[in-house]
């Protein structure tokens, strides 16, 4: 199931938003006007009536096909700040696994007028092949597929480094940890080279880079302290312990000595580096408590800008959809 | 069609503005984004208020959203606490009244105002909604086919554009 051209999907007949798959090939425009559009929530998120009506009587699914509590509640909470009304369905305990193919559970969900699906699904590729099947003007926002996209965490991180650094021209960025499996890591690759910026890192050990990792634009590090050198923005990422068991690392301490982010090997960055996780953090696996609460991290930040950066989402998909039905309305009459 | 100079209207709309203040000193001065703000920003500064001026956007309020979509350039809505307060709201052109409803409506979302003034630089006729401003720079008549467009925010000056 691997995505055809992801912008013929993503944008209608003017160039607009109206699904959210993937950072891959959106241009910087796009990815500006999100990061404004969200901008602009943070503002609403102040104020003692945090909703806003764009999405009212709009009905949004939270489709999790794979457990995620935070990702899937600052969804619920994004969708119930626009006034649409949300239904949450933990599919890996409902249909599905009583026999129901996909297709099937979504014809359902269709039945019941829903107007945007939020897909979190362990198969890379499933929300394109949602996007690509269902009934015109119905929004699906991918909200992780496998190893493929993370498109809302690489934006929220994306918004944060822009709330941080002002611009992302002249920063140099460190990516570390686990490369090869981290849809976070792609996302993230992708948006921040549209953005502008010129030096993107990853550091790891060889087994968790992508051998092409290199035809993206970035150069990849194995040792920690190099690598880290005059960096603007440490973004950590979770070490995911199943690898453990598979032969990719040797043991936890070893990692943690050589890539985990202590306040020495911090040392190596610009004194006034941020430091990024998208969470859930492993203290003492790939960071050190002192660092992670240190002065220098925006860990929560990230968590706070999740909620206006997916109601900006949610907000430009269905106005992308809403005016691809109004244009294919006009078309029809004419 | 001649347009009028924005510069003399808006000392126009000072002295009709003082009107409406004149036993009230505690006022907030709220301009609707783009053009909306940039003739706040004269009469806030003319007229001495001294609450800082708020800024409104209201991309998230208009009711166009299921037809059109969200404007592709959201700013910041920035205000001042309007609990209790006179709030003076400026726009540039008020037409159909829908860019008012919104902002009244984004307004209630901050707080409750004792009282809202609308104060617009011109008025160019086709209502579509109740609403009418307390005080407007000068009244225009604008076929439906022509909208007038405020340059700014330096040397502000207006243009007719065709449809």
């Amino acid at each position: 199931m691997q995505p055809m051209d992801p912008n013929q999907i993503q944008l209608n007949q003017e160039g607009r938003l109206k699904h959210f798959l993937t950072t891959e090939g959106l241009s910087k425009e796009i990815l500006t006007e999100i990061i404004e559009t969200a901008n602009s929530f943070i503002s609403t998120q102040e104020r003692s009536v945090k909703t806003v009506p764009i999405l009212r009587g709009k009905t949004v699914v939270n489709l999790f096909f794979e457990n995620s509590t935070r990702t899937r509640s600052t969804f619920e909470l994004a969708a119930k700040r626009l006034s649409a009304n949300i239904l949450n369905l933990d599919i890996a305990r409902s249909a599905t696994s009583k026999g129901e193919t996909l297709m099937d559970t979504l014809w359902n969900l269709e039945s019941m007028y829903s107007d945007m699906f939020v897909v979190r699904h362990a198969d890379s590729g499933a929300a394109h092949f949602i996007a690509q099947h269902i009934t015109p003007n119905v929004a699906v926002i991918n909200a992780g597929d496998g190893r493929h996209a993370h498109p809302t965490q690489a934006m929220l991180d994306m918004l944060t480094i822009h709330r941080e650094k002002g611009s992302f021209e002249n920063i140099s960025v460190a990516i570390v940890g686990d490369i090869l499996h981290s849809r976070v890591a792609r996302s993230q690759i992708y948006a921040l080279k549209t953005l502008g910026c010129n030096d993107v890192r990853v550091i790891g050990p060889n087994t968790l880079i992508p051998k092409d990792i290199e035809s993206l634009g970035v150069r990849a590090f194995n040792n920690m302290k190099q690598g880290l050198k005059g960096v603007n923005v440490v973004i950590m990422l979770r070490l995911q312990k199943e690898r453990m068991q598979t032969a990719l690392l040797p043991s936890e301490s070893e990692y943690y000595r050589l890539y985990g982010l202590t306040t020495e090997s911090l040392a190596y960055a610009e004194p006034d580096a941020i430091v990024m996780h998208p969470g859930p953090i492993n203290r003492g696996v790939e960071i050190e408590s002192a660092v992670a609460d240190g002065p220098q991290s925006v860990i929560l930040k990230q968590v706070s800008n999740g909620i206006p950066m997916r109601m900006a989402v949610m907000a430009m998909a269905m106005g992308g959809q809403n005016q691809e039905q109004t244009l294919s309305e006009q078309e029809e009459a004419k | 069609m001649s347009l009028p100079q924005p510069k003399q209207l808006i000392a126009s709309m000072v002295e009709d503005l003082a009107v409406h203040t004149q036993d009230n000193p505690d006022i907030v001065m709220v301009g609707i984004h783009t053009g909306g703000a940039w003739i706040a920003q004269q009469l806030h500064q003319q007229m001495k208020i001294e609450n800082e001026l708020g800024l409104l956007d209201i991309s998230f309020y208009r009711d166009d959203f299921s037809q059109n979509g969200l404007h592709p350039s959201v700013k910041d809505s920035q205000l001042p606490n309007i609990e209790n307060k006179t709030v003076i709201l400026v726009d540039d052109v008020i037409m159909s009244g829908r860019t008012i409803r919104a902002a009244m409506n984004e307004l209630f979302d901050y707080g409750r105002p004792e009282k809202i003034i609308l104060a617009c630089l011109l008025d160019v006729g086709h209502r579509e909604l109740p609403i009418q401003a307390d005080v407007v720079g000068k009244k225009l008549d604008c076929p439906l086919s022509q909208r007038i467009k405020l340059s700014g925010p330096d040397d502000l000056t207006l243009s007719i554009v065709t449809l």
